[in-house]
């Protein structure tokens, strides 16, 4: 379903990010992808959205390559795809509430839908009561759950989760990773980017382990091991 | 379809409103590309208007002999009335031209008294009104062939001839320091507004980006922004066009008062429509324009 090939990814002037990285992941599979940070997660996660061009290699999503088709053809694309970023990317001219109803609102879904769907996924990730306040009325772990809820809501085929558990406790980390093998359950095939030890090792899934740029290991039922 | 663009307006008005801030800044900044615009329209009326003040005050007289009879002179006048750049031609007799005279002295009896003794000292005469002051000349070349000079006593051209062309080339100048001082402010007046819509979207451009990576097609982007733009151009336009009547209202009767003829107020009764729809057109085209092109850059993503 995705495929990596031969990728390297130099920032200017001389800053490897990725080199020689080559894999493929499956429908419906979880794969977390480890490393320490600076490691190379993110801009994988990247290249896969068409937020950034590699360097050299290629991107398959669903046997087409990411960096060669128009610009204009990428919002297509990204509706496939559910990003819990990093750094949340929240709208912060939008309440909670609005800034999921975002990713419906693009895809041209009715207003039922989104007044129904939107409460659901808002209480899933334990948010109803700050549906109408703004991202900075919002405390760390409660902008990472609008935005997990926000790449959840539309159905996505896959979600890329950029360390989704940072800024949680780990009362709601366990519920958050619990959530996100919920969804792989479903069909849905999860990228899960991450530095947490426990996590990792309580999921025994395919574990990727990145340092400096290249794969240093890829196993199924792998373990954070740096 | 509709869907979309029902959320594109409802999107803008809720960024209207939250950025309130910013919006007001750019209202302001608006109304005053505006009534710059709207000024210099008014300006320009001004000016022609004294334009044509001052040239329908010139005109050249041909005075002609004695002896000349009647029916050359009337002919004459026919003649000159065909050419095209002669706008009126009005013949005035011997007596009618006393006539004249008397009135305007009336009163002053020692005058009148002396004038009766001498008889009537006036020759009838042709005054003759061009539609522009630079067309005189070719007027008394005409007046100047050789078979007009047994009737022709003088033509007064060649006595005004220094201030006709100084009225003309006043007035034409008057006219190009107008155009380009208009295209100077206007341009000045453009750019800071354009400056300040891309200042607003720059503060934006993080949220453009994000709506890009989930999604979002461009003119999704791109329609709230632009109809923010049209909802500060219209709201601009509108509080100017208020500004403009206020402000023709209560100085026409002031500026009547040095130029009788001069009413901007009816000017501005009079091309209500023509000034709302150059207010509207410069509000909301700075506002799309301006919003579209400082857009760009960060749909890139």
């Amino acid at each position: 379903m995705i495929k990596f090939q031969n990728i390297a990814k130099i920032y200017p002037p001389d800053t490897v990010a990725l080199e020689e990285v080559s894999f493929e992941i499956q429908p419906k599979e979880f794969v977390s992808i480890v490393g320490k940070s600076g490691g190379g997660k993110t801009t994988l996660l990247r290249l896969l959205l068409a937020e950034e061009k590699p360097t050299k290699g290629r991107v398959f999503f669903d046997d087409v390559d990411v960096h060669r088709i128009k610009k204009s053809y990428y919002p297509f694309l990204r509706r496939r795809i559910g990003v819990i970023f990093q750094d949340y990317k929240l709208l912060s001219t939008k309440t909670a509430f609005e800034n999921v109803a975002y990713v419906m609102e693009v895809m041209g879904k009715s207003e039922e839908e989104i007044a129904k769907a939107v409460p659901q996924v808002l209480d899933i990730v334990g948010l109803t009561d700050k549906a109408n306040n703004f991202p900075a009325q919002l405390s760390g772990g409660e902008k990472q759950r609008v935005a997990i809820a926000r790449a959840l809501i539309h159905r996505p085929d896959v979600i890329l989760a950029d360390e989704p558990t940072g800024n949680l406790d780990p009362y709601n980390t366990s519920e958050i990773i619990r959530l996100l093998v919920k969804i792989n359950e479903t069909g849905t095939t999860v990228v899960l980017a991450s530095h947490d030890k426990e996590v990792i090792n309580s999921l025994r899934r395919r574990v990727i382990t990145l340092e400096e740029g290249k794969i240093l290991r890829d196993e199924e039922k792998g373990r954070f091991i740096l | 379809m509709l869907t979309s663009f029902r959320r594109i307006i409802r999107s803008a008005w809720l960024s209207f409103c939250r950025n309130s801030g910013l919006s007001i800044a750019t209202v302001f900044i608006m109304i005053m590309v505006i009534t710059l615009v709207t000024s210099l329209f008014l300006l320009k009326k001004t000016t022609d208007f004294l334009i044509i003040k001052v040239q329908e005050k010139i005109d050249v007289s041909v005075y002609f002999k004695e002896e000349a009879p009647e029916n050359d002179i009337l002919a004459l006048r026919d003649e000159i009335k065909k050419i095209p750049e002669v706008k009126n031609v009005e013949y005035i007799s011997k007596e009618e031209a006393l006539e004249i005279f008397t009135q305007k002295h009336e009163g002053e009896k020692e005058l009148l008294e002396s004038l009766a003794e001498a008889g009537n000292p006036f020759l009838a005469h042709l005054n003759i009104v061009a539609f522009e002051a630079s067309q005189y000349e070719a007027i008394s070349n005409f007046l100047n062939q050789d078979s007009l000079q047994n009737i022709i006593q003088e033509v007064d051209y060649y006595q005004r001839k220094s201030i006709i062309n100084n009225i003309y080339s006043i007035t034409s100048n008057i006219n190009k320091a107008g155009i380009i001082l208009g295209l100077i402010l206007g341009l000045i007046a453009a750019l800071v507004a354009f400056n300040t819509i891309r200042l607003a979207i720059y503060s934006l451009r993080e949220e453009i980006s994000i709506m890009r990576l989930v999604g979002a097609s461009n003119w999704f982007i791109r329609g709230p922004f632009v109809i923010q733009g049209i909802v500060c151009g219209v709201i601009a336009a509108l509080i100017t066009l208020l500004l403009t009547f206020a402000l023709c209202y209560f100085f026409s009767p002031k500026i009547m008062t040095l130029t009788p003829d001069l009413n901007i107020f009816s000017y501005f009764t009079g091309n209500f429509w023509t000034i709302v729809l150059i207010q509207l057109a410069t509000g909301i085209g700075i506002g799309v324009f301006s919003s579209l092109i400082a857009m760009r850059r960060y749909l890139q993503v």
